[in-house]
């Protein structure tokens, strides 16, 4: 298994600096003059100049790629012009919102999509299959944003007044005020620290946050806020696991095993659940770790039509100023999380499989 | 083995062949008994006909407002005379937009855009990604590597983001959104070429096409390539699926197709803040389009089963 991994975390290696290499030719297809696209125009000669030569854009292109790896790997994304903020503070604010949120739309999309596939697998051919999988088809179709808005449309209008009504937009409603975990823990902790971020970045995810330090009032409110948009970048996944839940489970229940299980006498309930559904599970693996991909993609979507201040929206606000920098950095940061997560999605599936190991 | 499956001989019962059905009829019966790839090309006949059609349908233009010329306000809602709109009012079936056009109309030449942006993407995709494949494939070496590496890196990012990125750097407008869109897509196509290259790359036919004295470009085109397209075709169906989702997605976000263009994304954004006071304005754009890609993904489901020999049991 050691050798699996660490196989596999080097044949990263090309992919990451490929990542690199594709997002600082990106920074360099910059139309005019790369300083007063990342600075704004407002940028003096003299800033200019030093900007220029702090990034090595003097100096021949491989330099200037070397400069940039170098950034990269110290962290180091720069400041924004329009937030006047380093991005590495931006991403410590926003990010935590973005995975607040995709993980509620993951959670969402499993916990109903795996009982649609096996319900649908068991039941082949039923009414019940025949409208799960109408359902998947019309759920991949839709426009994530357009879903979002319909959403927001029905339950913060239509059923208003009524107890399905749900808040359209923002994560928390006005005068809920969430207190970080660790102020109510009484921690002594020092700002600017490592510590500190690491501490300060999950008690920015409501939820988490107020489970953390038992504030079930805010738990309920940041629980209704988010109920939505989950639901919004959710479907899409929800549709493709329900699919491929159904597949994969149809492919099982044919085999010979299934049919001794059956053969012995064992409930129905055991023999899906038991013998069946366990085998079935590792194509979804693959599904819920490609699902995450697309999930981050949406959440601009998604936090764009639902107001949440996440990544996505700051990416929405950053295009709409011309902010290259800060699309650039977040597009690196987004890219290198989503082959991390890959990686773990083939190291969970060499775990589940002892054959992949060793091929 | 293009040859081999793509005309099947029917026998009688000495053995004699009969008349000889292709593979593209087999499919044809096949997709017939799928009823969900039928609703598929059902919807995509009727969008394609009024994307043809789209000038004689439209009862107004879709660019022109109408202030000064009929007596509506912006956003007004459906006034439908059948259903009891009065007829003294104009009849707007689906209502009038921000900008006092008709939405119908808009919508309607709105199915041209879509299909247009759908199948150009895909195809510049399909042609960029056939040859970087069937070169890796077919050549294999360092160039295989360096172009599977490259389709590797384009994988990782998470394609509406890189599309997104290539816009911004670009510049926002139609064509540029459906450059972005072409190239995060090429990935896919290529891998397939690419696999189907290296299933037939040594087989006997393929070695004898060389033998003979056969070119690269013709063992490749004539003997090599025709195995790829199966795949490609139902492989293309499904991109033109996530083509025209993706295209709406960044027309919504104001990177794609620009007002007064009658783009069903763009229609969207322009109009998603007015959700609670004008839904109609946002309703029917999102129908419009998971329609269209609601069709390509069951044609191209359909295409799949269809074209799986291993089903072949079931025509």
């Amino acid at each position: 298994m050691t050798t699996y991994i660490l196989r596999r975390l080097l044949s990263s290696i090309p992919v990451l600096l490929g990542i690199l290499f594709v997002t600082f030719a990106l920074g360099r297809w910059i139309p005019g003059d790369p300083c007063r696209a990342i600075l704004g125009e407002k940028a003096t000669d003299a800033v200019c100049d030093e900007f220029i030569h702090r990034h090595g854009l003097d100096r021949p292109v491989h330099v200037q790629f070397g400069y940039y790896i170098r950034e990269v790997a110290q962290g180091d994304f720069g400041r924004s012009f329009r937030f006047s903020k380093s991005v590495n503070e931006l991403l410590v604010e926003r990010l935590p919102i973005t995975i607040e949120l995709s993980f509620a739309a993951l959670f969402v999309s499993i916990i109903v999509g795996i009982p649609l596939g096996v319900i649908s697998a068991v039941r082949h051919n039923s009414w019940v299959d025949v409208l799960t999988m109408l359902w998947a088809n019309i759920g991949v179709s839709m426009p994530v944003f357009w879903l979002g808005l319909m959403l927001a449309y029905i339950f913060a209008l239509a059923l208003k007044d009524t107890p399905f009504q749900l808040p359209p937009s923002g994560r928390l409603s006005p005068g809920i005020i969430t207190v970080p975990f660790y102020e109510v823990w009484n921690l002594p902790l020092q700002r600017g620290t490592f510590f500190y971020g690491i501490l300060d970045f999950v008690a920015r995810m409501n939820i988490l946050n107020s489970l953390l330090s038992l504030n079930f009032e805010v738990l309920r409110d940041a629980i209704r806020h988010l109920i939505l948009p989950a639901l919004a970048l959710g479907t899409i996944p929800m549709a493709l696991i329900a699919r491929m839940t159904r597949s994969s489970m149809l492919e099982v229940l044919g085999q010979d095993y299934i049919r001794t299980a059956r053969a012995k006498g064992l409930r129905q309930r055991v023999v899906v659940m038991k013998h069946a559904f366990r085998n079935a599970l590792l194509p979804l693996v693959t599904v819920i770790g490609l699902s995450l991909g697309g999930l981050l993609g949406g959440a601009v979507l998604t936090e764009t039509v639902f107001n949440l201040s996440g990544v996505g929206r700051i990416l929405y606000d950053a295009i709409t100023a011309r902010d290259y920098g800060i699309v650039q950095a977040f597009t690196v940061v987004i890219a290198i999380f989503f082959v991390v997560l890959n990686l773990l999605v083939d190291i969970s599936y060499a775990y589940l499989d002892p054959r992949i190991r060793l091929d | 083995m293009t040859q081999e499956t793509s005309s099947v001989a029917v026998l009688d019962a000495e053995g004699i062949s009969l008349k000889s059905v292709s593979l593209w009829n087999i499919t044809l019966r096949r997709l017939r008994r799928r009823k969900s790839a039928l609703i598929g090309l059902t919807i995509l006949a009727i969008l394609t006909f009024i994307a043809l059609t789209a000038q004689w349908l439209a009862p107004y233009d879709p660019y022109t407002p109408l202030i000064g010329i009929e007596d509506v306000k912006a956003r007004e809602a459906p006034c439908i005379h059948a259903l009891g709109c009065p007829p003294s009012k104009p009849q707007h079936i689906l209502g009038v937009d921000g900008n006092v056009r008709d939405q119908f109309s808009r919508l309607l030449y709105g199915a041209r855009l879509s299909l247009m942006i759908g199948f150009s993407t895909v195809t510049f995709a399909i042609i960029i990604g056939t040859v970087l494949g069937a070169l890796g494939g077919y050549l294999g070496g360092w160039i295989d590597n360096v172009i599977m590496r490259l389709m590797d890196v384009l994988l990782a990012f998470p394609s509406l983001l890189l599309a997104i990125a290539i816009v911004t750097v670009l510049g926002p407008g139609l064509i540029n959104a459906l450059l972005a869109i072409g190239i995060v897509s090429i990935p896919a196509y290529a891998r397939v070429v690419r696999a189907s290259v290296l299933s037939v790359r040594e087989m006997d036919y393929v070695s004898a096409s060389r033998a003979l004295g056969g070119s690269m470009t013709q063992i490749l085109f004539r003997r090599i390539l025709p195995n790829a397209l199966t795949p490609l075709i139902v492989q293309g169906t499904l991109g033109i699926a996530t083509a025209i989702l993706d295209a709406a997605a960044l027309s919504f976000l104001g990177l794609g197709a620009q007002p007064p263009t009658p783009e069903w994304g763009s229609m969207l954004g322009a109009e998603r803040n007015q959700v609670f006071t004008a839904p109609h304005l946002v309703f029917f754009p999102g129908i419009a389009i998971a329609l269209t890609v609601l069709a390509f993904n069951l044609l191209g489901d359909g295409l799949r089963d269809a074209l799986d020999p291993r089903l072949a049991h079931v025509s």
